[in-house]
């Protein structure tokens, strides 16, 4: 009885002291990140002049590496902390047991950030910055190529972008990913991978990192870049050329940081979070090298005028309901999807789109019903799916790729199956859209 | 050529310190490179979802169209690679060995550079340069309104490749050039034989054994290499297909590790086949006379015809690294052909903590060295000079480590010696010598056969001659047998050496904490975003500074061991 009194004496004050006094964290705390050392730096620095003593370890790593770091050294653990964009990541390390639960202390901070809950709502991970997916491009190069400015998904699928965009794989960036899976949400499971497909006839390439698309727009390589805000706003405050628009299909979601089961400096782990958390630590997130969204509305006050604020402006990210479930059950099949129709046909997907592109320029010069029919079946040739939505959750779909119980095809099977679906269509629907021109002659 | 063979029989006393310096190479290979790549490699053979053991996955491998186009890409793109690696190697290493030729120290330094090419501020260099909006392609459209693809597709890949492997084969044809003694080239001039005919049937094929050791390297790691063709966007190869799979989570799929282990067997093979083309023939020069090759004085035009040539291919080859000095210097380098402008900023920026860098990568990078030539050297002779059973495989167990991803090393340590706890409670796995033996496993093949080439070059009665003179076995070794190799040694230790000063992706799993990093693991978290590209380059251009200064001093040395060499007898 004495204990409880004076464990709840504890807690009591422990509130009333608030988070600062509530622990005292002192030596080092580790933390494993994928954030560039322009974000980690600024916070480095402000946290340990918050807590004199502490010293913050950083450990880069990309998203994956470091998820299979965690997982490879929970024996013995050594991290405090992990700190990233991808909140599908979070729900990796989640699933394995490798997190630990906690309750912040912070106040101010909204349940949810357009449709997406900022925290996760077993209180394992949370969001201490957003971001929004868009469009980025480079101003020199839309104006050597005469390139117009684009301002939805949908007009990186006219004729004038061919071979002038660039995206990251899915499989590779959690970010791109969720730009994906929102695009599907938001327009629906067919209508989505048509927009999808259309858009990517017009890739000049699919990079294996998401900074490989800024990095490529920043450079001038390519002209437009399907990214993350932040890469652009970085990079416009680092003076390259280049701008960024949000489309109206687009989703706001929080990156996450997030404690690591078993951490060797639990009270500096949680005095960390609280940091971030804290009006000073959102503060941080303005700098001109990080430039990611605050999650506390009340700290926009302290921000540029231009600064896209996603709690004033209901245009961002609001339009789509984001289904965490929906997008949990599908991920890697989106993914394997996305490759095998994609990524690894692009070559075809390009070769077709551009016998589209053609065609229908004949066309608008000397129209032909035809013509027009044949082009429309070759639309739907290279639009049309393998697999249906509901396909694409079910269990024997998904086992092949987690290993599930049931004996359904393998996944190198599935793969080779949709990879020779795509690789017909698209010559298909190449020679249909020649045989339009043809026409059109 | 029989004398030869049966010379070879010849020498086959196995001492029980042979014996056991055989088996602690074996157990170094097998602790640190065959026990952690297995125990991520093993999932190939195993179903998904239940672990039951099955070669399914193989046969999946094959019938998948994706993985067969993937395999031969491969394979043009190695063999093209090699075509075009010698001849950017070729007429650099004659030149300078053949021929008298002011700055041919400058040159084999310069010639050696391409090879530490950072990651990713390399990338973006060379995309800045020859890129389809790079400097050379932004001027050829605005004069005459057309761009070349240098960088795109296979062929993109395989010039890209030349470049930056081709040093391997100028650093071990020239050891081997240098070896081969005055007296063969005398007898051929002698017997009325000269120019281009006394370099094909006479000089060419007694440096045969450095220039199959460079082709060799350069087919395995253009074979077994994923930056390149990624950094290209070339996805259809055998080694960025594996990498991909292998480092995306949520998808436990056995076949990157199928990938993997093909990998591993086509590295093994194609190490096997070399040494198959050189076996039954003997390469070795028994006296040494003047201290290697004759240089011959150019005439004039010669001359100029000489230095137009390594200008050209130098000028071609260190294009990339142009671009990387140009890159650090730059404010805003964007869809144009030079930055806006230029600044040190950046050089202020890493100032700083670059020193730790710099003292991480040496220690680690010359550790790892060091490590490689002991171990090449060792193994070079047992193969070579000795009958020990299973000797081979001490070869190929090494060379297998060109094929193993650097990601899946990285993880085969942390599985195999992050449960070994230290007195301390910390795990092995984090100490800062793991780094050091990842480094050296990974770089152990290129030190490897160029010790291997050397050994290939002397003569089996200069060891014998030892013996019967009274020395023991392992006298011989130390007085005789290291000494002629020097030049082998060296080009091996400057190859392991480098290419372990820029090497990231096992570094990556294995760095702790900052004070342990190497300058790739600094630029690397400088390259994660726009801001940190003029730093990050900074960095990039002191690691190759870093590196090609060592290298220097290495050539320096073995100018002078030569000289000597020369001299005293």
């Amino acid at each position: 009885m004495r204990y409880r009194i004076a464990a709840l004496a504890a807690l009591v004050m422990g509130v009333w002291a608030g988070p600062a006094l509530a622990q005292n964290p002192t030596g080092k705390v580790t933390v494993s990140t994928s954030f560039s050392k322009d974000v980690t730096d600024p916070f480095k620095k402000a946290f340990e002049k918050a807590f004199p003593g502490v010293t913050l370890e950083v450990q880069n790593r990309n998203t994956n590496a470091g998820v299979k770091y965690v997982e490879e050294t929970r024996a013995n653990n050594q991290t405090d902390l992990f700190w990233a964009s991808a909140p599908d990541a979070f729900e990796v390390l989640k699933g394995k047991g490798l997190l630990q639960k906690y309750q912040p202390k912070a106040t101010g901070i909204p349940e949810k950030i357009g449709a997406f809950p900022i925290n996760d709502p077993d209180g394992f991970y949370f969001g201490f910055a957003a971001s929004g997916y868009g469009i980025m491009w480079n101003e020199r190069y839309a104006k050597a190529n005469k390139l117009p400015e684009p301002k939805e998904w949908s007009d990186l699928a006219k004729p004038a972008y061919y071979d002038h965009v660039s995206i990251a794989a899915p499989s590779r960036s959690g970010t791109t990913h969720l730009t994906i899976e929102t695009i599907l949400q938001g327009e629906g499971w067919d209508k989505g991978w048509r927009t999808v497909k259309e858009m990517a006839g017009n890739f000049r390439q699919v990079t294996e990192r998401s900074f490989g698309v800024p990095d490529a727009v920043n450079s001038g390589q390519v002209g437009f870049g399907i990214v993350i805000d932040f890469f652009a706003f970085s990079a416009q405050a680092s003076g390259f050329p280049v701008k960024f628009v949000y489309p109206t299909v687009t989703t706001i979601v929080p990156a996450n940081v997030a404690i690591i089961a078993n951490a060797p400096n639990k009270a500096g782990a949680e005095a960390f979070i609280e940091f971030l958390l804290s009006p000073a630590g959102q503060e941080v997130l303005l700098e001109p090298s990080i430039r990611r969204l605050p999650i506390n509305p009340a700290v926009y006050a302290k921000a540029p005028a231009d600064y896209p604020n996603p709690f004033k402006d209901p245009s961002l990210g609001a339009r789509v309901k984001f289904d965490v479930d929906v997008s949990e059950k599908r991920t890697a099949v989106i993914d394997a999807l996305f490759d095998q129709l994609i990524t690894f046909q692009l070559e075809g997907l390009k070769a077709a789109t551009k016998a589209i592109h053609d065609a229908e320029a004949a066309l608008a010069k000397k129209d032909n019903a035809q013509g027009r029919a044949l082009v429309k079946e070759a639309r739907d040739l290279i639009a049309v799916m393998p697999i249906t939505e509901a396909q694409a959750s079910s269990p024997e779909i998904a086992g092949a790729f987690t290993g599930g119980k049931e004996k359904g095809a393998r996944q190198a099977e599935l793969e080779q199956q949709w990879a020779s679906f795509a690789k017909e269509r698209y010559a298909q629907a190449k020679a249909k859209a020649e045989e339009a021109l043809k026409l059109a002659r | 050529m029989a004398l030869a063979l049966l010379r070879r029989e010849g020498v086959v006393a196995v001492g029980a310190g042979q014996a056991a310096a055989a088996a602690a190479i074996a157990l170094f290979l097998l602790l640190f490179l065959i026990t952690p790549v297995a125990t991520v490699i093993y999932v190939a053979f195993t179903e998904k979802g239940s672990g039951a053991f099955t070669f399914v996955n193989f046969y999946d491998f094959a019938r998948t169209d994706l993985f067969v186009r993937s395999f031969w890409n491969s394979v043009y793109v190695s063999a093209m690679a090699v075509v075009l690696a010698s001849v950017f190697a070729l007429p650099l290493a004659t030149i300078t060995t053949r021929f008298e030729f002011r700055g041919a120290l400058l040159i084999q330094t310069l010639g050696f550079v391409p090879l530490i090419m950072p990651p990713f501020v390399g990338a973006v260099a060379m995309q800045l340069l020859f890129g389809r909006n790079g400097t050379v392609n932004l001027l050829l459209d605005d004069w005459f309104g057309l761009k070349i693809p240098f960088m795109e597709g296979l062929n993109g890949v395989v010039f890209v490749q030349a470049i930056h492997y081709f040093p391997f084969i100028l650093v071990n044809l020239s050891a081997s050039l240098r070896n081969i003694d005055r007296s063969m080239e005398e007898a051929a001039q002698n017997l009325g034989c000269s120019g281009f005919r006394l370099f094909r049937r006479v000089v060419f094929p007694l440096a045969l054994p450095g220039y199959l050791a460079g082709a060799s390297l350069v087919f395995v790691k253009v074979f077994d290499d994923l930056a390149t063709p990624l950094l290209l966007n070339v996805k259809d190869m055998l080694a960025p297909q594996a990498y991909l799979r292998v480092t995306s989570i949520g998808i436990a799929d056995p076949m990157g590790y199928v990938i993997a282990t093909v990998l591993i067997a086509v590295s093994i093979l194609a190490m096997w086949a070399s040494a198959a083309a050189m076996r039954g023939k003997d390469y070795s020069t028994a006296q040494r006379g003047g201290g290697g090759l004759s240089q011959r004085r150019m005439r004039r035009w010669e001359s100029a015809l000489a230095y137009f040539v390594v200008f050209l291919i130098l000028g071609l080859v260190l294009a990339p690294h142009l671009g990387l000095l140009l890159l650090s210097f730059a404010t805003i380098w964007s869809y144009s052909p030079l930055p806006d402008g230029f600044t040190l900023a950046h050089y202020t920026r890493v100032f700083g903590e670059s020193f730790v860098y710099i003292k991480n990568t040496v220690l680690y990078a010359s550790l790892a060295g060091l490590i490689d030539v002991v171990l090449g050297t060792a193994i070079a002779y047992f193969v070579l000079r000795t009958k020990l059973v299973g000797r081979e495989w001490l070869d190929w167990a090494a060379s297998a480590a060109l094929a193993v991803p650097g990601v899946v090393l990285g993880i085969g340590y942390l599985r195999t010696f992050y449960g070994v706890q230290l007195p301390g409670g910390q795990p092995l796995a984090t100490l800062w010598i793991m780094i050091v033996i990842a480094l050296a496993i990974r770089r152990l093949p290129y030190a490897l056969r160029a010790c291997y080439a050397a050994l290939q070059q002397i003569s089996v009665s200069l060891e014998e001659a030892a013996e019967n003179l009274g020395a023991t076995k392992a006298r011989t070794v130390r007085r005789v047998v290291v000494p002629l190799m020097t030049g082998g040694i060296l080009a091996g230790f400057i190859s392991s050496f480098s290419t372990a000063a820029v090497e990231l992706s096992a570094t990556l799993m294995l760095v702790q904490s900052s004070s342990d990093a190497p300058l790739a693991y600094g630029l690397y978290i400088f390259m994660q975003s726009p801001a940190g590209r003029g730093p990050g380059a900074a960095l990039g251009v002191i690691a190759v500074m870093l590196v090609a200064a060592c290298a220097f001093l290495t050539h320096l040395v073995v100018e002078r061991s030569q000289g000597a060499q020369g001299l005293s007898s």
